[in-house]
C-alpha cells in the first residue's frame, strides 16, 4: 500500500497541486469574458478532489491550467512545488469530449501516450493498453474505428487512454456524462480502486453532486461570472460508497442546496 | 446484378445511336465517323505500337510534373497554414493563380521555355501545384485543436506531433486534393500537349492534335477514348480506393 513517493513526502507538506489566486479572462474580439477570478485551492498528493457548478463557471479552464495547456494572466499554478509550464506526461487529462484520434483504432488510442513513455518495449505497451481496455469492458473492440464506437464506449477508450501511462495526477472533465448507470457505477468501482492502489491525485469535474459526493475526498462548489470557489464540502464517509447510499444523498443535498443558493445570490461572500 | 444490365444496355443504346447517326450518311465521314472506324483506328494504333508510345511519353510527363507539383504545393500549404505572413502572400497568389485555367499558362510558358519538356512541364505544375497547395492549407487548418492539444497532453512535441498527429489528421482533406490536383494536372498536360509541338516526344495530345491536321476524325475520337479511359483507370485504381479507406478509417461522411 505504502508506495515511496507517498512515504518521501512528509505529511506537513503533502500539496500536490497549488492553484494560487489564479484568475483568467478569454478575450474574443470586442468581448471578455472572465473564465476565472481569483481562484485559489490546493489538492494534496492522493487526494480526489470534485468540482461541481453551473456551466460556465471556468471548471474546464480551471483543469487546462492545472494541465498546462493554458496560462493564467495572474497567479500561479503549481504541481510539486513546480510552477506549471506547459502539459507534462505527469498530468494525464480526460477532456469532456473525449478527443480519441479517429486515425487510430481504439487500442491504437491507448497505446499512444504508452509510446512516448520511455522505457517500455512493444510487449509490455501492448500489455498494458489491453489491461486497461479489459478493465473499462472493450477488451472486444480493441481494434474498431473510433467512429464505430457509441459516446459511452469512446469515452472508456478515453478512460483507458488516460490511465494507461500511469500518471500521477489525473485531470477529468465530465468523463462519465455519456454513460449508462450501470456502466458508470461500474467505473466509479474502478475507478475507486486504482485511485487508492496506485495512489493517484483526481481532480475530476462533474455536473452531478451525487457523483461528486460519492468519489471525492472534497467537493468544492463553483459559482460563475467570474468562476470563483464558493464553498467547499469535505466528505468523510466510508469507502467503498453506496451511490445510493442515504448518508450519501444527505450530503449531496446538502450541495445542491448550497449550489442554488449560490447561483440564485451570486455576489453574497 | 440490375446496375450492370442497366448499364450494359445505356452504353449499347448509346453506341446503336451513334452507328445509326453516322450510317444516315446526312454528315460527311471526315466529321462524324461510325464506331467501327474509331474502333479499327484505335486496333491499328494498338498494334503499331504507336499508342503505347504516346500514351509512355504523356504518363512519364505527368508523372514528373505531378510529382513536382506537389513537391511545391504540400510545402507551401504547410507554410500557408502555419504563418500569417504566408498566407497574407503566398496565399493570395496561390488562389489567384488557382483560377487561372491551366492554357492560359501555355503562352508564357512558350516564351519562356520554348518548344520543349520544360515548358510542358511548367504548364502542369502550374496548374497542379495550387490547387495542391490551397488543399493542405485547408487540411491543416482544419484539424481540430483538441487534437493537439490531447497529444501534447501525452508528451507528445515537435516532430512526433507532426507525423502522429497533423499528418493522419489532415490526411482525408489533403487526399481529395491530390484527387483534385491530378485531375488539373491531366488536363494542364492534355492542353499543353495539344498546344505546343516539340520534338522531344509525341503524347496522347500530340496524336489528338496530328489527327486534326490530317482531318483522321477516327483518330482523334479514338484518342480522346484513350483519354478518357485513363482518367477513369487513375480514379479508379488509385484514388477510389485511397479515399474508401480513409472514408472506413475516419468514419468521414457518408
Ligand atoms: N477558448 C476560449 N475562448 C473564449 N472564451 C472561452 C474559452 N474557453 C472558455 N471560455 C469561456 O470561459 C467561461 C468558462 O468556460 P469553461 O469551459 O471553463 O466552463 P465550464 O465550467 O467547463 O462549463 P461546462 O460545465 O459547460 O463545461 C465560459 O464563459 C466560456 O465561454
Ligand atoms: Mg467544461
Amino acid at each position: 500500500m505504502t508506495e515511496p513517493v507517498a512515504a518521501k513526502i512528509s505529511a506537513t507538506d503533502a500539496v500536490k497541486i497549488a492553484v494560487e489566486h489564479v484568475s483568467k479572462t478569454f478575450r474574443g474580439g470586442t468581448r471578455e469574458v472572465p473564465a476565472l477570478s481569483d481562484v485559489s485551492l490546493t489538492v494534496g498528493d492522493g487526494e480526489f478532489v470534485c468540482l461541481v457548478g453551473p456551466s460556465g463557471c471556468g471548471k474546464s479552464t480551471l483543469l487546462n491550467l492545472i494541465a498546462g495547456l493554458e496560462f493564467p494572466d495572474t497567479g500561479q499554478v503549481s504541481v510539486d512545488g513546480q510552477r506549471v509550464t506547459g502539459p507534462g506526461r505527469d498530468r494525464m487529462v480526460m477532456f469532456q469530449e473525449a478527443a480519441l484520434f479517429p486515425w487510430r483504432n481504439v487500442i491504437g488510442n491507448v497505446l499512444f501516450g504508452l509510446e512516448l513513455k520511455p522505457n517500455l518495449d512493444a510487449a509490455a505497451r501492448r500489455e498494458t493498453a489491453e489491461f486497461y481496455l479489459r478493465m473499462v469492458g472493450l477488451e472486444s473492440f480493441r481494434d474498431a474505428f473510433v467512429h464505430e464506437l457509441s459516446g459511452g464506449m469512446k469515452q472508456r477508450v478515453a478512460l483507458a487512454r488516460a490511465l494507461a501511462p500511469n500518471p500521477r495526477v489525473l485531470l477529468m472533465d465530465e468523463p462519465f456524462g455519456a454513460l449508462d448507470a450501470l456502466t458508470r457505477e461500474q467505473l466509479y468501482q474502478d475507478l475507486q480502486r486504482i485511485w487508492q492502489e496506485r495512489r493517484k491525485t483526481i481532480v475530476f469535474v462533474t455536473h452531478n453532486v451525487r457523483e461528486a459526493v460519492c468519489l471525492g475526498d472534497r467537493v468544492l462548489v463553483f459559482s460563475p461570472h467570474p468562476g470563483r470557489v464558493r464553498e467547499e464540502f469535505r466528505i468523510d464517509l466510508p469507502r467503498p460508497r453506496d451511490l445510493n447510499g442515504v448518508d450519501l444523498a444527505r450530503r449531496a443535498g446538502e450541495i445542491t442546496q448550497a449550489l442554488k443558493a449560490h447561483l440564485a445570490n451570486p455576489d453574497a461572500a | 446484378m440490375k446496375r450492370p444490365l442497366i448499364a450494359a444496355v445505356f452504353f449499347a443504346g448509346l453506341l446503336a445511336a451513334w452507328h445509326l447517326l453516322a450510317a444516315s450518311g446526312r454528315w460527311s465521314p471526315v466529321l462524324l465517323p461510325a464506331p467501327l472506324d474509331v474502333a479499327s483506328y484505335l486496333v491499328r494504333a494498338a498494334a503499331d505500337g504507336s499508342l503505347a508510345a504516346a500514351a509512355l511519353v504523356t504518363g512519364r510527363r505527368l508523372a514528373v510534373g505531378y510529382l513536382l507539383g506537389i513537391g511545391l504545393g504540400l510545402p507551401l500549404g504547410c507554410l500557408t497554414s502555419r504563418f500569417r505572413s504566408c498566407s497574407d502572400t503566398l496565399g493570395v497568389v496561390a488562389l489567384g493563380l488557382q483560377t487561372l485555367p491551366s492554357v492560359c499558362w501555355v503562352p508564357l510558358a512558350l516564351l519562356w521555355f520554348g518548344q520543349t519538356e520544360g515548358a510542358m512541364l511548367f504548364v502542369v505544375v502550374m496548374g497542379t501545384s495550387w490547387s495542391i497547395q490551397i488543399a493542405t492549407d485547408d487540411g491543416l487548418r482544419s484539424i481540430p485543436p483538441i487534437y493537439q492539444r490531447a497529444a501534447r497532453t501525452m508528451g507528445s512535441r515537435g516532430l512526433h506531433t507532426v507525423l502522429h498527429v497533423l499528418v493522419p489528421a489532415s490526411l482525408p482533406v489533403v487526399l481529395s486534393g491530390m484527387k483534385q490536383g491530378w485531375a488539373f494536372a491531366w488536363r494542364s498536360l492534355m492542353a499543353a500537349e495539344i498546344f505546343v509541338t516539340i520534338l522531344s516526344g509525341s503524347g496522347l495530345g500530340h496524336l489528338l492534335h496530328y489527327g486534326r491536321e490530317l482531318l483522321a476524325m477516327d483518330q482523334v475520337l479514338g484518342v480522346m477514348f484513350v483519354i478518357v479511359v485513363v482518367g477513369l483507370a487513375a480514379d479508379k485504381i488509385v484514388f477510389s480506393p485511397a479515399e474508401r479507406w480513409v472514408r472506413r478509417r475516419w468514419g468521414t461522411d457518408a
